[in-house]
């Protein structure tokens, strides 16, 4: 029910204020009824049962994935000196 | 349960209720209780099998319901290790179909037999008044001559690791995309095949097969649990390592399906043992690259189908149940 | 500054690294909570990520979630699906629904039974399908059965806004849609005073994502300012919600009661004004919606304007319309799932004469609802 997917705007019908969207190579037309700003080829929006609900703000999609990298390299960082650290306190060196 | 419905006809959970309840009851025989894909009879010198075809619509990217009819119960022979040699063709058509479009499909049946080394040898044809039937149906049933015996969905073990012979899901993805007017940018089609060229390469290099069955109605995630509870084991797959192609995902993420309920009518599902799993893949991926080995098999829960995801957690993999697509075969 | 390609919209929030890290930082900041916490989180389809992508396995075990009652399908009384069978059932009427709506057992049977019989009863993925079923049907009367909070009420304004301006004639629709604050709060004053352990006691909620995109986060303010219960709106894929989760564990130990957004990237304080204001262009709360399982809960439901009551299929429709108030089966205790005082497994019928197939209570009809979810999903926890 909840089934809102991002999907990417690839041409739109003025005359019917309606979109073409791309999903996964999925092709459909939805209804941009409902979005108050302007909305253009490329643009990335939330598709809802044959609408648009809102545009996806690029910038802020981009900001979270790039706290995910930072996370992930931290937690690599933090494996790493573990490891070298139970290497150090390992009882088997010789 | 008072009147039939569709999710009766599902190939899931009602499906088989379905089946052991009424007609497994009545017909009661230890051939077919065993469950396979199709009969082993004669001494285990031949295969038989049966199937009806109502697809809708009757043409669709990558194939048609002629081509599926024949696929459906060739195929339903190769995954017993038997090579499809004759076809009977039994046809129920509404009054006011169109000539051409029976011719087409005829045809199409024609170049499918050829693939598989088949012939029709009896038939019937039956009209019937407008409205009685959805414009054709079609009936085949087949015999084969086993070329490798003991292939069985009742005997695998943990010696077996478990293959699938292509990305998933593409049929019924495609069958629903069409029904719903969903138009495609890109390439998905039907993958619709006939299976016994590629089953005979394995059988002609002596692989060690256990078990074969083609993921048609229910997907793969009916022939795992089916595989599970025949042979009382537990199956256990590695999500990432299930192919899955971006068009048939995409599908997936608009519609809420999982691709392991989707159906398949080129796809197959095999129970390799160990030892000639990398030489079946070699074997497998001249055909389609994207053959992958998907599972283990284990006693880790009897009887039921484990999918291990990549961030350490696992779940059930059920039966489908519910009407999901109908008129999919 | 990088692209932003389609696919990193759908595997940058699904990625199992970034998984397994949050996971790492949950169990860290956990060890410092002084007391173990639940999270509610509202909405169905946040029930179906954290049961699909297996989540509590991967949760330290002072982490617990509560399945909110966000499940428009799950929560339809059986008065209202009765409601849809008997229209089904009138003459030259074809009922038109979304999804899982059709398998939802009434009094009757459900919509897929009543279509066994005879009844036209078609599902649809959009509103907007029922455009072409009336046009394709002239004289029939298309009836839209509609459900859903706030992220699908906008779909039905909108539809209604077009069967006005091209003055079509045969269609109508028979409203059910809710709204979600109202029942949070429900849900937080009903609690049972005496109760005075943490089971049972909402600690946190999970704000659901798409509602919120629409009404925008405003609607949650009172929460924790008035009711001391943060609240992280959150979005569906299972990265999001391991970052929603983090941050509401967050809050709790450095001590903050606060409403935050981890789904920047679609959800802003105001939402969608344009679709808040056809919403209300067409609609108005009803006092007193009942919710399968929970009762009556205020403000909670909507109706057509009177101005529109010839679109009103409860309206035309009245004389045939039951009323008498139907109770649920008597062991079906879908009511205290949905008020998250006992989770699907503790039912007796749960998975026997309780399932996706037979389903009895409302919570195993649709994919959303925490029975079926653990049905399929959970056995493994």
């Amino acid at each position: 029910m909840c089934l809102s997917i991002p999907s990417k705007v690839t041409h739109i019908d003025e005359e019917h204020n309606v979109a073409t969207i791309d999903t996964m190579g999925v092709e459909r037309k939805a209804s941009l009824d409902l979005i108050d700003e302007p909305v253009i080829v490329g643009d990335y929006v939330l598709i809802h049962i044959g609408f648009a609900m809102n545009k996806i703000n690029e910038e802020d999609a981009l900001a979270s994935l790039e706290i995910y990298k930072e996370i992930i390299e931290k937690m690599e960082e933090e494996d790493r000196r573990q490891a070298i650290l139970d290497d150090d306190n390992c009882q088997n060196r010789a | 349960m008072k009147t039939i419905t569709l999710a009766h006809g599902n190939g899931g959970q009602e499906n088989n209720e379905l089946i052991s309840k009424v007609f497994y009851k009545a017909f009661k025989n230890d051939i077919l209780e065993k469950s396979e894909d199709a009969a082993v009879i004669h001494n285990g010198e031949l295969a038989f099998s049966t199937d009806s075809f109502t697809v809708s619509p009757l043409f669709f990217p990558g194939s048609d319901i002629g081509k599926l009819a024949v696929c459906g119960t060739c195929n339903d022979l190769a995954m017993m290790g038997a090579k499809p040699k004759y076809l009977t063709c039994s046809v129920i058509i509404e009054e006011g179909f169109d000539f051409r479009s029976l011719e087409k499909i005829v045809r199409s049946m024609k170049k499918e037999l050829e693939v598989n080394g088949a012939i029709v040898v009896s038939g019937d044809t039956k009209v019937v008044p407008r409205g009685s039937v959805d414009k054709i149906f079609i009936n085949t049933t087949g015999i084969g001559e086993i070329q490798k015996k003991g292939i069985s969905s009742n005997n695998i073990t943990k010696k077996d690791v478990i293959l699938v012979s292509r990305d998933i899901g593409a049929h019924g993805a495609t069958i629903f995309a069409s029904r719903e007017g969903i138009d495609m940018s890109s390439s998905l089609q039907s993958d619709c095949a006939s299976l016994y060229p590629q089953v005979k390469a394995l059988i002609d290099a002596d692989i060690k097969i256990t078990a074969l069955r083609d993921a048609t109605r229910g997907g793969v995630a009916a022939v795992l649990n089916e595989w599970a509870s025949q042979s009382n084991i537990c199956v256990e797959v590695e999500e990432d390592k299930i192919p899955i192609s971006d068009e048939v995902n995409g599908i997936c993420e608009l519609l809420g399906f999982e691709a392991m309920a989707l159906a398949n009518e080129g796809t197959f599902v095999l129970a390799i043992e160990k030892e000639d799993a990398s030489k079946a893949l070699e074997i497998l991926k001249r055909t389609n690259e994207t053959a992958s080995i998907i599972g283990t098999v284990s006693d880790q829960y009897i009887g039921k189908v484990v999918l291990n995801s990549a961030w350490g957690t696992k779940r059930f993999l059920e039966l489908p149940t519910g009407e999901l697509l109908p008129r999919i075969c | 500054m990088n692209n932003l390609e389609l696919k990193d919209l759908y595997d940058g929030f699904r990625d199992p690294d970034t998984i397994k890290a949050y996971k790492k930082i949950i169990e860290e900041d956990a060890k410092k909570l002084t007391h173990p916490i639940n999270i509610m989180e509202v909405c169905g389809g946040h029930t179906h990520t954290i049961m699909k992508y297996g989540i509590p396995q991967i949760l330290p075990e002072n982490i617990n979630f509560i399945h909110g009652p966000g499940c428009p399908v799950c929560i339809m009384p059986k008065e209202r699906i009765d409601h849809a069978y008997v229209l089904s059932m009138q003459e030259d009427v074809i009922l038109v629904t979304l999804g899982d709506m059709i398998k939802v057992p009434g009094s009757n049977g459900s919509l897929q039974d009543a279509r066994s019989k005879g009844a036209d009863v078609r599902f649809i993925y959009s509103p907007l399908d029922c455009l072409k079923i009336a046009d394709e049907n002239k004289d029939k009367k298309i009836i839209f059965f509609a459900i859903g909070f706030e992220t699908t009420t906008p779909m039905t304004a909108a539809l209604i806004d077009t069967v006005i301006k091209q003055d079509i004639k045969n269609i109508f629709f028979h409203i059910n849609h809710v709204t979600v604050p109202e029942v949070m709060r429900e849900l937080i004053d009903s609690r049972d005073e005496h109760v005075d352990s943490y089971n049972h006691k909402i600690d946190a909620f999970l704000g659901p994502s798409h509602v919120s995109v629409i009404s925008g986060s405003k609607i949650y303010e009172e929460f924790p300012r008035d009711y001391k219960i943060p609240v992280v709106v959150g979005g569906f894929e299972p990265v999001d919600v391991m970052q929603s989760i983090s941050m509401i564990v967050k809050q709790f130990i450095e001590n903050r009661c606060e409403l935050e957004v981890e789904y920047k990237r679609l959800v802003s304080y105001d939402g969608n004004i344009k679709a808040q204001n056809l919403i209300a262009k067409y609609f108005e709360k009803i006092n007193l919606f009942k919710w399968r399982g929970l009762g009556n809960v205020k403000d909670s439901g909507l109706k057509l304007r009177d101005e529109f009551a010839k679109y009103d299929a409860e309206v035309i429709y009245k004389d045939v319309l039951p009323i008498a108030e139907i109770e649920d089966h008597k062991l079906c205790i879908c009511g205290d799932i949905l008020r998250g005082m006992a989770s699907p497994p503790e039912c007796t019928i749960f998975g026997t004469a309780c399932k996706p197939s037979t389903p009895i209570g409302s919570c195993m009809v649709s994919s959303e609802g925490a029975c079926a979810a653990y049905y399929k999903y959970g056995n493994l926890l």
